[in-house]
């Protein structure tokens, strides 16, 4: 059961081969067994769990089930959950209780599915490595020592170590697809839009964007089916008709182009991770795809943009954070201005108190025109590199990141670097475009590499379809962690 | 241009964020490292492109000017650090 496909755990729960409350159960027994060592959940309350997995049970019994029906699904806790604390990793939220719920978990609950637990994430998502959380380190599950990459890191190490059959998580950077790259899991960030951000706590607006996080592409199709879908308190939610994303889930690779950037190959990539996506492209081919090579010129200029744009609208966005109405208060303080100083300095961490510095900085009197005016230039050849590629291929394909994962603590004081990580992940969140990680291999110390597919506006279901048949190829995305079996 | 201590304080002023000065030091090495990657843009020319402020293209909706929340005070004002009756506490402001 811990390493079937949801659509295996619907049949069993179909045919009552298996309960919710016992496969709930199951995956709660794991996770008590090995948070401990991993740290990838915050909060877990079985007994609220359990009480939905009942209710999925009734469900079935009337055969009112939908295919997610009963199955349990961990959620980052930047998703707001009624009745659950919801701490976005800071010590900020650590007493807040949301008084309602994220679109994404009122879709999750009306589809019947279970809430497993609120997984551990970089304060605020921001972080590659999910390391600056204030309830400590995720450990990655393919080696303690090392890092499951961020800010969803406790969403894929859940899905690694088998803690859990489906997750969410958010991608603001790369923040779903560079930790499923570095822990060996399959994410998907949706096009800018499909996704409701209502309940998705904000840090760079024009960015975020939530997704699935899961064992294969075939269960992010069923999850991503679930998740996405307009919603009118989301402002820019997308007003589009309901897609199934399995549909081209079977189609023949035959015929698609496979667009090749050289600029995703050059000095930063590691010659291993290099090897491995060489060989995932050259599998591709076998499978009917044409290889194209195509120019990404400016996406070498991702990284100083984003590091403008994002802290600017994070700034913003954090200046909710008061001490007033929610969340953390200092203890003492002289006068209003002195609770919000010492409120701010207590409740946020040092790299989300870095970042909201950095973007006050860029938004003031006199830079706004050198910094952020610049950036969205930038943003903007970006997302035209983009569009010139897509007329030459139907989906780009390299590497996640530029390494496996590195040791918790190795880049932990060295901003700039632990930022370069996220290299070839950010250009698809500037342009709002699709783009998702599968496992293709293994690096130094028996770490695994990922494949980063990024498709056109709204072409999920192409790269899916991509995902899907190399995954039908090849069985690296069955491969689980050696060190945490029971 | 690298930033001098002085505007850290005045970036952490604005931003109401208490730092000592030790603090100041280690932030400002760091804003300065950051701010040379972030310089890397300045060497591109782009005179003439349109700056871009989103992903999509959308435009904002307009809907019905109608009552669309219930009433959730209690609920909310249950999570804030001081409240009476049904208002937010603050330091004093005006003497």
């Amino acid at each position: 059961m811990l390493n079937a496909s949801l659509n295996e755990l619907s049949a069993a729960l179909a045919q009552k081969k298996i309960s919710s409350a016992e496969l709930t159960q199951l995956f709660l027994d794991r996770t008590s067994r090995l948070n401990g060592a991993l740290n990838a959940f915050i909060t877990v309350d079985a007994e609220k769990s359990l009480a939905q997995a009942l209710a999925a049970d009734e469900r079935i019994a009337k055969g009112d089930a939908k295919p997610l029906t009963g199955i349990p699904v961990a959620h980052k806790d930047i998703f707001v959950t009624k009745g659950w604390r919801t701490t976005c990793g800071s010590k900020m939220l650590s007493n807040f209780v949301s008084p309602y719920d994220a679109h994404v978990i009122e879709r999750f609950n009306a589809a019947g599915a279970v809430i497993l637990g609120k997984t551990n994430m970089d304060e605020f998502a921001m972080g590659s490595s999910s390391e600056t959380s204030f309830y400590g380190p995720v450990k990655n599950p393919w080696g303690p020592a090392y890092v499951p990459g961020g800010s969803s890191g406790g969403s894929t190490a859940a899905i690694a170590a088998r803690m859990a059959p489906a997750a969410t998580g958010t991608d603001t950077g790369g923040s779903i697809r560079q930790p499923a790259a570095l822990s060996g899991v399959s994410g998907l960030k949706p096009t800018y839009g499909l996704v409701s951000r209502y309940g998705m706590i904000a840090f760079a607006s024009s960015l975020d964007q939530g997704g699935p996080i899961a064992k294969s592409a075939e269960d992010l199709a069923l999850l991503l089916n679930v998740m996405a879908g307009f919603d009118e308190r989301d402002s820019t939610s997308v007003e589009r008709a309901a897609e199934d994303y399995r549909r081209e889930l079977d189609r023949p690779l035959a015929g698609l182009r496979v667009g090749v950037p050289k600029e995703h190959f050059g000095g930063g990539l590691a010659a291993e991770v290099g090897k491995a996506i060489e060989a995932a492209l050259a599998q591709l081919e076998k499978l009917g795809a044409k290889r194209v090579p195509v120019n990404l010129p400016s996406s070498g200029l991702s990284v100083p943009a984003y590091y403008v744009i994002a802290p600017a609208e994070a700034s913003s966005n954090l200046s909710r954070f008061d001490g007033v109405r929610y969340g953390h208060r200092a203890k003492e303080y002289r006068d209003l201005a002195d609770m919000y100083f010492r409120t701010r300095a207590e409740g946020f961490g040092a790299e989300v108190r870095r970042r909201i510095l950095i973007g006050t900085y860029v938004l003031s009197h006199g830079y706004y025109d050198a910094y952020y005016l610049k950036a969205q230039k930038i943003r903007r050849l970006i997302a035209d590199d983009f569009v010139a590629a897509f007329k030459q291929c139907d989906l780009i394909v390299g590497p996640t990141a530029p390494t496996v994962a590195f040791k918790i603590g190795a880049k932990a004081a060295d901003p700039v670097q632990m930022y370069l990580n996220d290299i070839y992940t950010i250009p698809a969140n500037l342009a709002g475009l699709p783009a998702m990680s599968i496992p293709c291999g293994f690096g130094k110390d028996d770490l695994p590499v990922g494949l980063h597919i990024v498709g056109n506006y709204f072409s999920e279901a192409r790269m899916l379809n991509l995902a899907h048949q190399y995954q039908k190829a090849t069985d690296w995305h069955q491969r689980e962690p050696g060190g945490i079996r029971p | 241009m690298p930033l001098s201590l002085d505007e850290v304080r005045r970036i952490a002023q604005l931003a109401r964020i208490g730092v000592s000065d030790a603090e100041a030091r280690t932030v400002l090495v760091q804003l300065n490292d950051i701010f040379e990657l972030i310089g890397r843009m300045q060497k591109v020319d782009t005179e003439g492109v349109e700056p871009m402020s989103h992903g999509q293209d959308l435009k904002l909706r307009l809907r019905d000017d109608a009552v669309t929340e219930r009433d959730q005070r209690e609920g909310f004002q249950s999570l804030a650090p001081q409240v009476e009756q049904g208002l937010y506490l603050v330091p004093k402001v005006i003497e």
